[in-house]
């Protein structure tokens, strides 16, 4: 199963590497990672995402929490949660492909935020699912290049991940 | 307040964290805090001859005596030489200080003389590690580690310095936190006290109980309250390899280690048990065999200080995180206020059928193996040999190999720490400088380092500090002239190819080379001569003694776990008979 781990870890340095090395090194995969400071300075707020069966994510948030720089962590898929991810895409946009390709964000409320003659810069915020489901959208289309930013999220209503 | 440089710092702090002795080697990195060091007395420089031998000093000092060991190391070569003694103690949980010295800063990250990113290095194998940034920040990261070393789960932390941070010239006011805290590190100090009620009720309710209990144990001083327990539960214990002592070996309930090389009654009570306390130990795979065999019928009942050590290969029914003493502690308690009772005559009736199993094939009730005769000595007999001698209540280190596992087998430890091996990550070359380091920390005591020729050639450098700071263990040399752990697995399944396991006469006169260092160097290769010889080696009580003792190459170690696809109670009993 897909989960999304939050992880509050202290702003130091190394200790983003002891994260990535603990999941190489204990064999987990890592599908996402994002990582930034948070209003409090000597914290950085990291959101991973991962899969595996129950045992396995047990593992990984029990081996987390045992890092000395990591202060806190929560899996978010275990309750109701927010999930954002950002994506840049540039698309080669030509006369007959213009107007589909506009219609296209459009729907997805996305935004085109640069623009040439021949190529649409494009940004979609959403959860994973609606990404993939925009690049599946405009199929047809030539995806130059394409940057997402990895998932990060928010548990749902008062809850918070907070010293 | 004082005005000190980082040397001085890092030395004052040392002595501030309660260290006596200091092993380790100079280079030029580490040359300012050498100079310290070379201006006081409160803090013992040993000199090692090789880096790896100062980890296991230092891990030998703090596996005899519970306290947080302390090595000191130059940058690049020296950091990583080191690196094989900070997995030893990585793998095993033993708390230490490594201080390594580092480029000045501004070379960091230039490819400079003897630079090495020891902090990058290092971090699959530490519990923690720091890069001291500023002078003002030595003191407070060096309270820190050993804090962190020695608290929870211990384990080894790395403190890297760039020469430029402990500069003579440069003086900052020194400051030791008489407190510690760390805001994202708090170790659990109890055990959940619903958890602790559903487990007495199940353990009361066993009618085929197993104690497992394994280093944690050890490490947790929880041996007094092991014993109890089992006393109150009338309950069989076995111990793994790390856990050796923590329950008297000589006593009745004890029925031997358990895993690989495990007794029979040990193995085959675990396979039958229909409740299982595993207490500080971690179901690693030299104890389980295969683990979907593991123990069809028992409830598990899993006390860890180390959550992810909880479930880890083997499932847990009922889980406990906590401290192993203070855990075993409440459940005593709880015992004794509890309103259910035992099925005392189920019990009696486990212990029949484990009686039963110790007479068909238990090590301890009969030789199992050949007698030893003429130019003929078998290695069990050289364990038993040391046992008598020095009464049981040695010190005894060890390496990796088949002797290994004869001293796991055949000293019966009755107390806790006097048994010093590497077991999780097996490391050859460990048993002279970890005698080493127990020498040190308990002067006056018998400490003999169980070896063979292979192993002893790892470190076998170490005779030399030995020497110079008059040390005087005993190393009792099993000479089976191969690497017998690996000519038995060749013996077992390779059809006897002996692939590299034998050395073709290149072994040396290991009583010239001891005398050559200074020390004693006996030689024993009949069996009529053993004991005699032994009581000599421990009468030199100043002395380093060297007894090389040729014992039978075509020994093995048994019972061994019938593996792959094995369950616990599936092992080969002898070189023909299997269970
Ligand atoms: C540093 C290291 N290298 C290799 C091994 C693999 N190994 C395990 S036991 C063994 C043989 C040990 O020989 P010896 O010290 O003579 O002991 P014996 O088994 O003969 O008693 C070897 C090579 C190891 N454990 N450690
Ligand atoms: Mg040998």
């Amino acid at each position: 199963m897909r989960r999304i781990i939050s992880v509050l870890l202290e702003n130091e340095p190394g200790s983003l590497s002891r994260v990535v090395g603990l999941f190489s090194q204990r064999g987990y995969n890592i599908d996402t990672l994002t990582v930034a400071p948070t209003e409090d300075q000597t914290l950085s707020r990291l959101t991973l995402t991962t899969h595996g069966n129950d045992q396995v994510i047990e593992q990984i948030t029990k081996n987390l929490n045992k890092l000395i720089d990591v202060v806190k962590v929560v899996d978010l898929t275990e309750g109701p949660h927010i999930e954002r991810e950002l994506m840049l895409l540039k698309v080669k946009a030509n006369d007959s492909q213009r107007a589909e390709i506009k219609r296209c964000v459009d729907i997805f409320r996305g935004q085109i935020v640069d623009v040439n003659m021949h190529a649409y810069t494009v940004q979609i915020v959403g959860n994973s699912d609606k990404l993939d489901a925009f690049i599946q959208a405009i199929g047809d289309a030539d995806i130059l290049e394409l940057v997402r930013t990895g998932v990060s999220g928010l548990a749902r209503g008062e809850k918070s991940l907070r010293l | 307040m004082e005005l000190l440089s980082g040397g001085e710092i890092v030395v004052r702090a040392l002595k501030d964290a309660g260290v006596k002795y200091l092993w380790g080697y100079p280079g030029g990195a580490a040359l300012h805090i050498y100079d310290a060091l070379f201006q006081q007395s409160d803090v013992q420089h040993i000199l090692v001859r090789h880096e790896q031998a100062a980890t296991h000093a230092a891990d030998g000092h703090a596996r005899s005596t519970g306290e947080v060991g302390a090595v000191l190391v130059t940058s690049g070569p020296g950091a990583t030489n080191a690196i094989t003694g900070i997995a030893t103690a990585y793998m095993d949980s033993i708390p230490m200080v490594v201080i390594s010295g580092q480029v000045p800063r501004e070379k960091i990250g230039d490819d400079a003389f003897q630079e090495t990113d020891m902090v990058g290095i290092s971090r699959p194998i530490v519990k923690h590690s720091f890069l001291v940034k500023d002078a003002t920040e030595i003191a407070a990261t060096i309270a820190k580690a050993f804090f962190i070393a020695g608290s929870g789960r211990p384990g080894p932390v790395v403190v890297d310095i760039p020469k430029d941070v402990t500069a003579p010239n440069h003086r900052v006011p020194y400051e030791y936190p008489e407190k510690i805290k760390i805001r994202s590190y708090q170790p659990t100090v109890k055990g959940h006290a619903g958890q602790i009620k559903r487990a007495v009720k199940t353990l009361l309710g066993a009618k085929r109980p197993v104690i497992y209990s394994g280093g944690g144990v050890v490490l947790g001083d929880a041996s007094s309250q092991l014993i109890e327990l089992a006393k109150s539960l009338n309950a069989p214990v076995t111990n793994t390899l790390m856990g050796l002592g923590a329950y008297p070996g000589t006593d009745d309930q004890f029925i031997g280690m358990l895993g690989m090389h495990g007794t029979f009654e040990a193995n085959t009570a675990m396979h039958h048990a229909d409740v299982i306390l595993a207490v500080g130990a971690r179901f690693d795979d030299r104890v389980t065999n295969t683990t979907d065999k593991f123990c069809p019928s028992a409830k598990i009942i899993h006390v860890d200080i180390d959550p992810t050590s909880i479930s880890k290969t083997i499932a847990a029914d009922i889980p406990i995180v906590g401290p192993c003493d203070r855990v075993l502690q409440e459940l005593i308690d709880q015992l004794d206020s509890s309103d259910d009772s035992q099925d005392e005559t189920a019990i009696a009736e486990w212990w029949v059928q484990i009686n039963e199993w110790r007479d068909r094939h238990g090590i301890y009730t009969k030789p199992r193996h050949d007698a030893s005769e003429g130019n003929i000595i078998k290695p069990q007999d050289v364990i038993r040999s040391l046992f008598n001698v020095t009464g049981g209540d040695a010190f005894v280190t060890s390496d990796v190999g088949q002797h290994q596992m004869f001293a796991a087998q055949y000293y019966l430890f009755n107390k806790p720490r006097r048994w010093i091996n590497s077991g999780g990550l097996g490391t050859m070359g460990f048993g002279l400088p970890a005698a080493m380091g127990v020498q040190l920390a308990n002067p006056g005591a018998d400490v003999a380092c169980v070896t063979g020729e292979g192993s002893i050639q790892m470190c076998i450098q170490e005779l030399s500090t030995c020497t110079q700071y008059g040390l005087p263990v005993k190393i009792i040399n099993l000479n089976n002239q191969a690497l017998g752990m690996v000519r038995q697995w060749q013996d077992m399944q390779y059809s006897s190819r002996y692939s590299s396991s034998i050395y073709e006469d290149s072994l040396p006169d290991f009583v010239k080379l001891a005398e050559s260092y200074g020390h004693v160097g006996i030689k024993v290769t009949h069996f009529d001569e053993l004991e005699e010889k032994m009581a000599e080696c421990f009468s030199l009580k100043d002395r380093v003694v060297f007894m090389d003792i040729c014992v039978d190459r075509s020994e093995h170690v048994y019972p061994m776990h019938v593996a792959p696809n094995g369950s616990m109670r599936d092992m080969w009993l002898s070189k023909t008979e299997r269970t």
